[in-house]
C-alpha cells in the first residue's frame, strides 16, 4: 500500500520503464545518470501498481477471503483500538474492524467506478462516433453541446444529476458517468475523424462497403485505442469522484462501508483515532496512483503522467 | 485529468462557437464576438440545466415533498396546489419560456426549502467562497509554478525526478482526505491554525485554501513544466544562452514567457473547478459559502438552488475563459487577431 504513495528515490512509483522514455525527449534525464539503473530494471513502479490493482480486484470480488472480521458487526470490548496485529487498520467507535470495512467497501466503490466509466465510455463513445462519422451539422450541434457541458465542473454536474435521481451507490455511479460523457465524446470524435481520412477507409468505401460496414469493421477498431486509454485514466478520476460524493453523504446508506463514507464517519473521532480517516484515504490514493500508472503503460503514445 | 488535458487542447485553438475565420477585423469585433459566444454558452447551460432538472421523468413537486427518500404527508390536493403555485402544471415549453424570461431579469426563482430568492442566497454565500477560491488560486499558481520551475531548472536528476513525481501524487489525493489529514496534523498535533468551526479569519483560511489548491497546483505544475521543457528545447533559448544570458535568465525570462501560455489557458479552465472543489472543502472545514449551499441543496433536492449553483459555475467558467482569451493575444503575438496559427483549425 505504501509503495505507490511514497515516491522514494530508490524506486519511484513514477519511474518510467525504458520504453517509456524512448519517445519523450526532453523529459528524461541524461542517459548516463545513476537513474539509468533504475530505468533498466523494467517496471518497478508498474509492477507495484499492478500488484495493488490485483489486490483490489481480490478485495472487490472475494472480500471474505481478505478480511478476518465482519464489516458490519462490532465488538464493544474493542472500541477505537489503534492499528496493530489483531486489527490491521484499527477499529471504529462501534468496535468494527476498519480493515474488513475497507475490504468490503472495495466492491461497492469499485463497482460504482466501473459502472461510471463504462457508462461514460459507452454514451460518450457513441456520441463521438456519430458526431465524427456524420460530420456537418450533426457534428457541429453535438460538439457545441459538449462544449456547454464542459463549462460546468464535473462534480457539480454529478451533483445536479443526483438531485434528480436521488441517493445511492448506483445513482452516484450514473452521476459520475454522466460527467464523463463529454470527455469521451470529444476523444472518440477526434479519433474517428483521424481514422475516417485514412487510405484504408477510403479504399473500403471505394470498394463498395456500406457505411455501417466501414464503421464497424474499420473505423471502430482503429479508433478504440486512445478511447480505452482515456477510460483507464478516467478510472482513477472516477474513484476520486465516487468517493467524494460518498463522503458528502450521497452514496449508500450509513452502515454500508463505502470508502468515502468511511472517511466521513471517521471525522468525529479525528482527535483520538487518526486511523479512521487516514487509512481509508490512503487506500483511495493507492488505487488512483496505480490506475494512473497502469493507464500510462497501456497508452501507445506514452503521454505525460496523470 | 483527461478532461483538463482535452479542454486545454481544445481551448488553444480559436474560440469554439460560431465561425472563427482568420483575420475578421478589429479588436472590438473580436471582443464583441467573444462576448456573444459567452452569452450563447450561458443560455445553453440554462437550457441544459432546465432540461435535466425539470424535464426528466422526475417531478419537482414530489421531489420536494419526498425530501431525500422520506414519505410525503401531503394530500394529492395539496400537491396539485403546490404544483399550480410554482407553475409546474404548465406545459414544459411555457414553463421554460417563463423561467428564462425571469432569469433574464435576474430572477432565478426561490429556494424550495428556505423560500429565499436563489440570487440572494448565492450573493450572500459568494464572498466567503470567492475569498477561499481566490486564495486557493494564488496558492496553486505559486506552488505549481514553483515546482515546475524547480523541476526543470535543477541539475540534480534525483531532485528533478522527485519534483516530476509530485504532480501525479497531487491529483491522486482525494480533496476531502487531504483536508482532514491537514487538520489532524497541523491543528490537532501541532496545535496551529485551529481552522474548524466556520471562522473566516486569515488564519482559518490557510488550511482550506491549501487543500483546495493542491489538485490545481498539481495540474499547473504538470502543464507548466511541459511548457518550459518545450520552450527550452527550442532554438530561441539556445540563441539567448549563446549570446551570454545566464541560465536563470534564459529559464525565467525567455522560456517562461512562452512556456506559460498553455498554463494560462489551463487556469481559465480550472477556475470553475475551484467552485466544485469548494463543495468538498467547505464541508470538511465547516465553512459557510457556495459549497455548503450546494451540498444542502442537493440533499434537500432543492431544484432552483441547484440550478442557480450550476449556472454560477458556468458564469465563472465563461468569465475566466473570456478573460484568458482576451489576455492571451496581449502575451502571445502568434495568436493576435489576424495572425492565427494556420494549424489552429485542425480538430
Amino acid at each position: 500500500m505504501t509503495i505507490p504513495s511514497t515516491p522514494s528515490p530508490s524506486a519511484p512509483s513514477d519511474a518510467p520503464d525504458a520504453p517509456d522514455t524512448a519517445d519523450t525527449p526532453g523529459t528524461a534525464v541524461a542517459p548516463d545518470t545513476p537513474l539509468a539503473a533504475v530505468r533498466a530494471r523494467p517496471g518497478a513502479g508498474l509492477s507495484a501498481a499492478l500488484g495493488v490493482f490485483v489486490l483490489l480486484a481480490g478485495w472487490a470480488l472475494w472480500p471474505s477471503l481478505f478480511s478476518a472480521h465482519d464489516p458490519l458487526t462490532g465488538d464493544t470490548a474493542q472500541v477505537l483500538v489503534p492499528p496493530g496485529t489483531e486489527h490491521w487498520f484499527g477499529t471504529d467507535h462501534l468496535g468494527r474492524d476498519l480493515h474488513s470495512r475497507v475490504v468490503h467497501g472495495a466492491s461497492l466503490t469499485l463497482r460504482a467506478t466501473f459502472l461510471a466509466v463504462g457508462l461514460g465510455a459507452l454514451a460518450g463513445g457513441a456520441l463521438g462516433l456519430v458526431s465524427g462519422f456524420a460530420g456537418g451539422r450533426t457534428d457541429g450541434f453535438l460538439m457545441r453541446c459538449v462544449d456547454v457541458v464542459q463549462a460546468v465542473p464535473g462534480l457539480l454536474l454529478s451533483m445536479a444529476v443526483i438531485t434528480v435521481l436521488g441517493f445511492g451507490t448506483v445513482n452516484v455511479a450514473v452521476a459520475v458517468g454522466v460527467s464523463f460523457v463529454a470527455a469521451f465524446a470529444r476523444v472518440t470524435r477526434a479519433e474517428v475523424l483521424r481514422v475516417s481520412t485514412a487510405t484504408y477507409v477510403e479504399a473500403a468505401r471505394a470498394g463498395g462497403v456500406r457505411w455501417g460496414g466501414v464503421l464497424v469493421r474499420h473505423v471502430l477498431p482503429n479508433s478504440a485505442g486512445p478511447v480505452l486509454s482515456l477510460a483507464a485514466v478516467q478510472f482513477g478520476q472516477a474513484v476520486l469522484a465516487v468517493s467524494a460524493l460518498s463522503f458528502l453523504g450521497f452514496g449508500a446508506a450509513p452502515p454500508a462501508p463505502e470508502w468515502g463514507s468511511l472517511v466521513a464517519e471517521g471525522r468525529d473521532y479525528m482527535v483520538t483515532a487518526w486511523w479512521l480517516t487516514t487509512l481509508p484515504g490512503l487506500v483511495v490514493v493507492a488505487t488512483v496512483l496505480s490506475t494512473h500508472r497502469i493507464s500510462r503503460a497501456f497508452d501507445p503514445e506514452t503521454r505525460r503522467p496523470v | 485529468m483527461g478532461r483538463h488535458a482535452h479542454a486545454v487542447a481544445r481551448r488553444t485553438r480559436p474560440a469554439g462557437f460560431g465561425t472563427a475565420g482568420p483575420g475578421t477585423g478589429t479588436v472590438t469585433r473580436y471582443v464583441l464576438r467573444r462576448l456573444f459566444q459567452a452569452l450563447l454558452v450561458l443560455w445553453a447551460a440554462y437550457t441544459a440545466t432546465f432540461a435535466l432538472l425539470y424535464l426528466l421523468p422526475s417531478d419537482p413537486v414530489s421531489l420536494m415533498l419526498r425530501g431525500g427518500g422520506e414519505e410525503s404527508f401531503a394530500t394529492p390536493e395539496q400537491e396539485a396546489e403546490l404544483r399550480e403555485r410554482w407553475g409546474f402544471d404548465q406545459p414544459p415549453a411555457i414553463q421554460y419560456l417563463t423561467m428564462l424570461g425571469l432569469a433574464l431579469t435576474g430572477d432565478l426563482g426561490t429556494s424550495l426549502t428556505t423560500g429565499q430568492p436563489v440570487v440572494a442566497a448565492l450573493a450572500e454565500a459568494l464572498p466567503p467562497t470567492a475569498q477561499l477560491a481566490g486564495a486557493a488560486l494564488v496558492t496553486a499558481v505559486l506552488l505549481g509554478g514553483g515546482v515546475a520551475v524547480a523541476a526543470t531548472y535543477t541539475r540534480s536528476p534525483l531532485l528533478a525526478r522527485f519534483l516530476t513525481a509530485l504532480p501525479p501524487v497531487g491529483v491522486a489525493m482525494p480533496t476531502f482526505w487531504v483536508g482532514l489529514v491537514l487538520v489532524q496534523v497541523v491543528s490537532f498535533q501541532w496545535g496551529l491554525l485551529t481552522a474548524l468551526g466556520g471562522e473566516t479569519s486569515a488564519a482559518g483560511l490557510v488550511l482550506p485554501a491549501l487543500t483546495l489548491s493542491l489538485p490545481v497546483a498539481a495540474l499547473i505544475a504538470q502543464v507548466l513544466s511541459d511548457g518550459l521543457r518545450a520552450e527550452l528545447a527550442r532554438p530561441h533559448t539556445t540563441t539567448a544562452r549563446a549570446k551570454g544570458a545566464s541560465r536563470a535568465r534564459v529559464h525565467l525570462a525567455h522560456a517562461l514567457s512562452g512556456g506559460v501560455l498553455p498554463t494560462l489557458t489551463l487556469v481559465g479552465v480550472v477556475t470553475g473547478e475551484l467552485l466544485a472543489g469548494a463543495v468538498v472543502v467547505e464541508t470538511v472545514f465547516s465553512r459557510p459559502g457556495i459549497g455548503r449551499i450546494t451540498a444542502t441543496a442537493v440533499e434537500a433536492q432543492d431544484l432552483p438552488l441547484v440550478q442557480g449553483v450550476v449556472l454560477l459555475a458556468a458564469v465563472v467558467f465563461v468569465l475566466a475563459n473570456l478573460l484568458v482569451d482576451l489576455l492571451l493575444p496581449l502575451l502571445d503575438p502568434r495568436v493576435r487577431i489576424g495572425a492565427r496559427r494556420p494549424g489552429g483549425a485542425a480538430a
